[in-house]
C-alpha cells in the first residue's frame, strides 16, 4: 500500500488483512494513530515510509502473537499525563519481532508488556523535541514483565532511560548504543538472569543502573563519560551474584557505585580516568576483584567499615609504587587503594573542598610512606606491576564504531 | 611611582631570575601539555603548580629584591619624592615582572597548543589572572616583612613562614576543624574559611570551572551556588582585592613611619 494506492490508510489495511498476512508499505507519509492490532501480522516498509502520529496518541498497539514490524519510520508521539503513549506498544505478545525501525520525537519508543520471546533489533530511537524533565519523558525501549527478549544493535538517544527492564527474566541486551539520555542509559529493576554485553553507554545523565536484581551478567560494555554531580558509570543497588567482566569504564564521575552488592565478580575490567573507580556506600559482601586495571583515577576505591570478605587480587593500580624484587610480575608489598583523602572525604563531606591543595598532597604522601590513618583492611596483597592485558575478543567492534 | 616601577621592571626583566622563572614555566608548560596531550586534564596540573609556585616565588623574590635593592632605595629616599611611591613602585615592578613571566611562560605553550580556541579558554585565562594576583599579594607581604625588619634572615624567614601558613598550615587547621566539628553543618564554615585564604579561594574558583568539580559533590554544589551568584562573584573578587589593598595600606604606613 502507499499514500496514493486504493488502500491508503494503514488502519484500513490492518482491518482487511487476514491473520499472518504481510502488509507492504511504500515510501510516503501516513498519518495514523492508535492502530489496534489483534491478529498476527507482518508490516514491512522502507525507511521512507513514515508513520506520523501527529502527537495524537500512540501509534501501534499490538496484542497478538507473531507480530513483525520492519524497516519503517515512526514519529511524533506526544507526552500524555494519563497514558504511556508510545510508538509501539506490545501487550501480551509472543514471538514479536521489531527490526530496522526509525523512531523519532516520541514519548515512549517501544513499550513491551507481559510478552514472551521477542526481538528488538537494529532500531534507532531518538527524541530531539523532548523536554529536560524526567517526568515528561519516556523510555526508549521499555520492557515490563517479559521473558526471553533479545535487544540488539539498537541506538537510543535523547530519551529518559535508554533501555529499561522491569521484571524481565532470561533476556539479553547486546551491542546497543545508549547515548545522551536524560537519566540512565540502561536501567534494570527486579530483573533476574539477564545478560548484557558489548553495549556502549555514553554521556547519559546518570549512567547505567542495575537495581534489585540477581544473576545479571555484564560483559564487554563500555561506560564512557557519564560525568556530573550525580552520575555513575554503573550503579549497583541491591544486586546479588553478578559477573562484571571485560568492561571499560572511562572518565565517569564514579565508575561503579555500590549501594548493596553481594557476590559480584569483577574480572578483567579497565577503569580509566574516573573520579572514583569503585565507590562503596555499604552493604557490600563477598565482592571479588581480579585482574582489573585501575589507571589514573582520582580515587581508586572508597570503602569503609569491616572488609566483609571483599577481596582484591592481582589488579593493576597505577597509583601503586611498590617494588617487585623477585620479578614475578607481582608487587612485593600490598597496595592500599583507599587513600587518606578518600577516607577524609568520606568521613567529613566538606573536606573534599581541599581537593588538590598542597596540604592534602603532602599529607597523602606522608601517609603513603608511613600509614597512620588510612584504612588498612582493604588491600590488594598481590598487585600487578604491569597492565593486565586481556583478550578483547568478546568486545565487539560494532558497538564501538557508532 | 610609575617611573620607579618602570625602573624596577627594566631591571628585573634583565635579571637571570626572571628569565629562569619564565623558562621554568615554559618548560613545564610544554612538558605537561606534551605528556598529557589533554588540555582539560593538564589544566588541573597547571592549577596545582601555579597555586604553589606563584605565592612561593612571590614571597622569596619579593623579599630578596627588597634586600638587594636596599642601597638603590636609600639613594632614592634622599630624593624629593614621597616614600610611598618608592615602595609601591617597587612592589608594582616586582609583581608585574613576575606576572610577565607567568603569562609568557604558560601562555606560549597554550597558544601553540591551540588551547585558546577551545572551551578551556575561560578557565585558563582565569588561572593566569589568579596566578598574577597571587604573585602580587605575596610580593606585597614579602615587602612588608622586609620593611619591618632589617635582619635579612628574619625577613626571609617571616616571609616564608607567611607563605607556609597560608599555603599549608591553614588547610591543616581547616581540616582539623572540619574533623572536630563534623557533627555540625559545615558548609558555611567551609565557605568562609575558603574565602579568607587567597590561595584556597583561587583553587576553589578554578576547580569549579573545571570538569573535576563534579567530584566535589554536595559541598561543591553549595560553593557553586554561592560563587555562581553575582553577590558571590563580588564577594570573591572583593576578598582578593582586599588581599591586595591590605599590603598596599601597610606598605604606605610602614614606609611613612619607618626610620631608615
Amino acid at each position: 500500500m502507499c499514500p496514493s494506492c486504493p488502500i491508503s490508510s494503514l488502519r484500513a489495511a490492518i482491518e482487511r488483512a487476514a491473520a499472518h498476512d504481510t502488509i507492504y508499505l511504500a515510501a510516503g507519509r501516513y498519518f495514523e494513530h492508535d492502530l489496534l492490532i489483534r491478529k498476527p501480522l507482518t508490516i514491512i516498509g522502507p525507511r521512507e515510509a513514515i508513520i506520523d502520529g501527529q502527537n495524537k496518541g500512540g501509534v501501534f498497539q499490538v496484542s497478538a502473537d507473531s507480530f513483525t514490524l520492519k524497516g519503517i519510520a515512526i514519529r511524533n508521539v506526544s507526552f500524555s499525563e494519563l497514558e504511556e503513549n508510545s510508538a509501539i506498544t506490545l501487550l501480551r505478545c509472543t514471538h514479536y519481532h521489531l527490526e530496522d525501525l526509525h523512531i523519532d520525537s516520541v514519548y515512549f519508543g517501544i513499550l513491551v508488556e507481559n510478552s514472551d520471546s521477542g526481538v528488538v533489533r537494529n532500531c534507532v530511537i531518538r527524541s530531539s523535541t523532548s523536554g529536560t524533565d524526567e517526568a515528561t519523558m519516556g523510555n526508549g525501549i521499555h520492557l515490563w514483565k517479559c521473558e526471553n527478549a533479545l535487544i540488539a544493535d539498537n541506538y537510543v538517544t535523547g530519551m529518559r532511560d535508554g533501555i529499561y527492564f522491569e521484571f524481565v527474566q532470561h533476556s539479553t541486551i547486546e551491542r546497543n548504543v545508549s547515548k545522551g539520555n536524560l537519566r540512565y542509559g540502561l536501567h534494570f529493576m527486579f530483573s533476574n538472569h539477564d545478560v548484557y554485553r558489548n553495549n556502549r553507554f555514553e554521556n547519559n545523565g546518570a549512567g547505567v543502573a542495575v537495581m534489585f536484581s540477581r544473576n545479571i551478567e555484564m560483559y564487554g560494555n563500555t561506560f564512557i563519560h557519564n560525568w556530573g554531580n550525580n552520575a555513575y558509570g554503573l550503579l549497583l543497588k541491591e544486586i546479588y551474584d553478578g559477573v562484571i567482566q571485560h568492561n571499560h569504564f572511562i572518565r565517569n564521575t564514579v565508575a561503579v557505585q555500590n549501594e548493596g552488592s553481594v557476590r559480584i565478580r569483577y574480572e578483567e575490567n579497565d577503569f580509566y580516568f574516573n573520579g572514583w573507580a569503585v565507590n562503596y556506600m555499604g552493604g557490600a559482601y563477598d565482592n571479588y576483584f581480579h585482574h582489573n586495571n585501575f589507571v589514573g583515577n582520582t580515587f581508586e576505591v572508597s570503602y569503609f567499615g569491616r572488609p566483609n570478605n571483599n577481596r582484591f587480587e592481582e589488579n593493576y593500580w597505577s597509583k601503586y609504587n611498590g617494588y617487585d624484587l623477585n620479578r614475578d610480575g607481582l608487587g612485593d608489598v600490598p597496595h592500599y587503594p583507599v587513600d587518606l583523602f578518600t577516607y577524609l572525604a568520606h568521613e567529613v563531606n566538606e573536606s573534599i573542598i581541599l581537593l588538590r591543595s598542597l596540604f592534602v598532597t603532602l599529607l597523602s604522601f606522608a601517609e603513603k610512606v608511613a600509614p597512620v590513618l588510612t584504612p588498612d583492611d582493604i588491600y590488594d596483597p598481590t598487585p600487578l606491576m604491569n597492565l593486565w592485558h586481556w583478550s578483547d575478543s568478546t568486545t565487539s567492534t560494532s558497538a564501538l564504531a557508532h | 611611582m610609575n617611573r620607579i616601577a618602570a625602573y624596577v621592571i627594566r631591571d628585573l626583566l634583565r635579571s637571570r631570575w626572571t628569565i629562569a622563572y619564565l623558562l621554568f614555566y615554559l618548560i613545564v608548560g610544554y612538558a605537561v601539555l606534551f605528556l598529557s596531550g589533554d588540555i582539560s586534564r593538564s589544566l588541573v596540573t597547571f592549577l596545582q603548580i601555579v597555586l604553589i609556585l606563584t605565592p612561593l616565588i612571590g614571597s622569596i623574590f619579593g623579599v630578596m629584591y627588597y634586600y638587594t635593592s636596599r642601597d638603590f632605595m636609600e639613594l632614592l629616599l634622599a630624593q624629593p619624592m614621597p616614600r610611598r611611591s618608592i615602595f609601591l613602585g617597587q612592589w608594582m615592578g616586582v609583581g608585574v615582572s613576575l606576572g610577565f613571566s607567568l603569562l609568557v611562560g604558560l601562555g606560549i605553550p597554550f597558544l601553540t597548543y591551540g588551547a585558546l580556541y577551545e572551551a578551556d579558554k575561560g578557565p585558563f585565562i582565569l588561572l593566569l589572572a589568579l596566578g598574577v594576583a597571587l604573585g602580587f599579594i605575596f610580593t606585597g607581604i614579602a615587602l612588608i616583612t622586609g620593611l619591618i625588619t632589617d635582619n635579612r634572615i628574619k625577613g626571609f624567614g617571616a616571609s616564608l613562614m607567611i607563605w607556609l601558613l597560608l599555603a599549608v598550615i591553614y588547610d591543616g587547621i581547616f581540616l582539623i576543624l572540619l574533623m572536630q566539628f563534623r557533627d555540625y553543618p559545615l558548609e558555611k564554615f567551609a565557605l568562609i574559611a575558603t574565602l579568607l585564604n587567597p590561595i584556597d579561594l583561587s583553587r576553589v574558583i578554578l576547580l569549579l570551572q573545571l570538569d573535576i568539580s563534579a567530584l566535589l559533590g554536595y559541598t561543591g554544589a553549595v560553593f557553586q551556588q554561592f560563587l555562581g551568584t553575582q553577590t558571590g562573584v563580588l564577594v570573591a573578587a572583593g576578598m582578593l582585592t582586599l588581599w591586595l589593598l591590605l599590603p598596599a595600606a601597610l606598605i604606605r604606613r610602614l614606609a611613612r613611619k619607618r626610620d631608615f
